[in-house]
């Protein structure tokens, strides 16, 4: 949530009612999707910032299907933050929806994602000879992040929550207060913080190992892709989620099954 | 060899449902594609049913020898004058690809042409290309057999989504079936013209996309109960009478909806704003108009051919193969096998960039 702003004061598009309500803050458009748009403002009070995800109407779509469509996974995104919320999974606060109006009003994340803070960290260290970066370079900053990622999947799919759409920058860094959980040494990193995840557009309410495997094996594909120096980094997530709760090591073993077919389907004609 | 002008010329041989299809092209020195024939022969099944392979395949080889010499004589160019002879290696059903791949061996050995195993999907790709002139863009390859979203990286054509189950052409078609509409031309086109009747109500169906793929068989089901509701005199789940168009109305709107939104999201996902429409169900102009609709709100466009060329073909075989052979690919006659799995993205696309 932490983008450069696409626009600013001028709105580009049509904005949901609640965004011309004058007492808000004006809202930054902060990305747009295939699915729909994310602004940044205020709510209530000025000073809490928040999140609005904004699903507009589909010109393509009969009407009728667009707005049950568009109630539909709205309050099922909601239903699965409210859950995850509940049980202690790191995920935005939920502070309103308008499920037929098409948005929700989320806690703002501060902080970069994930993505950002592992691209910082190892551009500002150089490509050494793989075979002796253990020795030369010290990654236990990395690994770190590694097991705290592992560890929130893990909390995640023990709610009975899959993500659906997992990747680097689904997931956000969120500034430690001062003195909390610092390495030791105190010296602060670019992967300081706790991990946060967040949208949920696609997440769906499953306990099954395949479900939950295929959203590890998806972000083990997009780690792959968007972090392919930090590859061998990824097995501290698994071990990390492994030790979460007890169907975990379960879900890896059907992740070895996953990854030999892919997501694959052999074309029948 | 380019002949005295600088062309080269294929035959291609289609054949991988139920159409049989023979066509010639040319492509000039400077790489343009003209079609010099295009003939379609197509076994349509009695209402209430599908075609069998082993009936199409019958079909195929019943008809090869006429659509071939029609073919030829409607580019009025001698034998001598092809390079190579192209043929579907897949994927399709067994029977009718491997009677259309006998029947390009025996050309093949008669008039002593090298031969070139194609692609179907490549094809419809590489044809909508050279037809529309869309450059690079993202493509919705829907048919009777195939659902797939698809982009172009790094000599691949990259599946991007698909589906999970049954491909949405066949769904329309299995669907005509419930209806018992007729099969002729095609089912597509007959529940695109009883959907123009329909509109009034808007039924509830399953609506199914995962991430970019989505799945089909799930609508199908509850689309059959509702038809056999229908029937039987029941109203809809608001007490609301409906009709088969009504019914056929409801379906492509729901489809064609899920179609629209993973393509939508390929797009997003490689920055594209061109989309490009092929295969059989690429007809229908309702599929069209919504992708359009979503195209221009993503300051791009869409692109799509007729029916000459998004129903299976022989040109877009012959266009495709050769394409291949001018890289200097060739099928050896001991390995011009067919296969009814053949991933879109197995093929080394050698001929782009």
């Amino acid at each position: 949530m932490a983008a450069t702003p696409a626009a600013a004061s001028e709105p580009q598009f049509p904005l949901p009612s609640i965004l011309n309500n004058p007492a808000s803050a004006p809202p930054l458009l902060i990305a747009q999707g295939a699915e729909g748009r994310l602004y940044k403002t205020t709510y209530l009070v000025p000073d809490l910032a928040c999140a609005v995800k904004y699903r507009p109407p589909k010109p393509y779509r009969h009407p009728v299907l667009d707005v049950r469509l568009t109630k539909a996974r709205l309050s099922s995104e909601a239903k699965v933050l409210d859950r995850c919320a509940r049980d202690g999974v790191p995920v935005p606060a939920l502070y309103a929806i308008d499920a037929a109006g098409g948005w929700m009003a989320l806690e703002w994340i501060d902080g970069p994602p994930v993505r950002q803070g592992i691209n910082d960290w190892l551009g500002a260290r150089p490509e050494t000879d793989t075979t002796h970066a253990d020795e030369q370079v010290d990654q236990t900053p990395l690994v770190d992040l590694m097991r705290r990622i592992g560890t929130v999947m893990g909390a995640l799919h023990r709610t009975g929550v899959v993500h659906g759409d997992l990747t680097t920058s689904n997931m956000m860094l969120r500034p430690w207060k001062d003195g909390q959980g610092q390495n030791e040494g105190g010296e602060g990193t670019v992967l300081d913080g706790d991990v946060v995840l967040i949208d949920f557009g696609l997440a769906t309410q499953s306990q099954s190992d395949e479900d939950r495997a295929v959203d590890l094996y998806v972000l083990e594909r997009a780690f792959a892709s968007t972090h392919p120096r930090a590859e061998a980094y990824f097995e501290y997530v698994l071990k990390a989620y492994g030790k979460t709760f007890k169907k975990a090591p379960s879900v890896l073993v059907k992740l070895a099954d996953v990854r030999m077919r892919g997501r694959k389907r052999s074309m029948l004609g | 060899m380019p002949d005295s002008q600088g062309r080269r010329i294929a035959l291609g041989c289609e054949g991988s449902a139920n159409k049989l299809g023979i066509g010639i092209i040319a492509h000039d020195a400077s790489g343009a594609a003209h079609v010099l024939s295009n003939v379609r022969h197509t076994f349509v099944s009695p209402p209430g049913t599908g075609f069998l392979p082993k009936d199409t395949a019958h079909h195929h080889r019943a008809f090869f020898v006429r659509v071939a010499k029609q073919a030829l004589r409607d580019a009025g160019i001698a034998v001598s004058a092809l390079d190579c002879i192209c043929f579907t290696r897949g994927p399709g059903m067994g029977g009718p690809l491997t009677s259309v791949a006998v029947g390009a061996r025996t050309l093949s050995l008669l008039w002593g042409k090298p031969l070139v195993g194609v692609n179907h999907c490549v094809g419809h790709i590489e044809m909508g290309r050279a037809i529309t002139g869309a450059a690079n863009p993202v493509v919705l390859y829907v048919s009777g057999g195939n659902t797939q979203v698809i982009a172009y990286a790094e000599q691949r054509y990259r599946i991007f989504g698909e589906t999970l189950d049954i491909a949405v052409g066949n769904c329309l078609d299995r669907f005509a079936r419930t209806l018992e509409i007729s099969n002729d031309p095609a089912p597509g086109y007959n529940i695109e013209q009883l959907a123009k009747q329909g509109g009034r109500v808007l039924l509830d169906l399953p609506y199914a996309v995962k991430g970019m793929d989505c799945s089909f068989s799930g609508i199908l089901g509850r689309a059959d109960e509702l038809a056999a509701l229908m029937r039987t005199g029941g109203k809809g789940p608001d007490g609301e009478d409906f009709t088969p168009a009504d019914l056929c109305f409801t379906l492509q709107e729901t489809i064609f909806a899920m179609l629209v939104e993973i393509t939508e999201r390929a797009m997003a996902h490689v920055g594209s704003n061109q989309v490009l429409i092929v295969g059989g169900v690429g007809c229908n102009e309702r599929l069209q108009d919504m992708m359009g609709k979503m195209a221009a709100e993503r300051g791009g466009s869409v692109y799509a051919t007729d029916e000459r060329f998004c129903i299976d073909n022989g040109i877009m075989i012959a266009h495709a193969g050769l394409l291949a052979y001018e890289t200097g690919f060739e099928t050896a006659l001991e390995e011009s096998t067919c296969t009814q799995r053949f991933r879109t993205d197995e093929v080394f696309v050698k001929w782009r960039n």
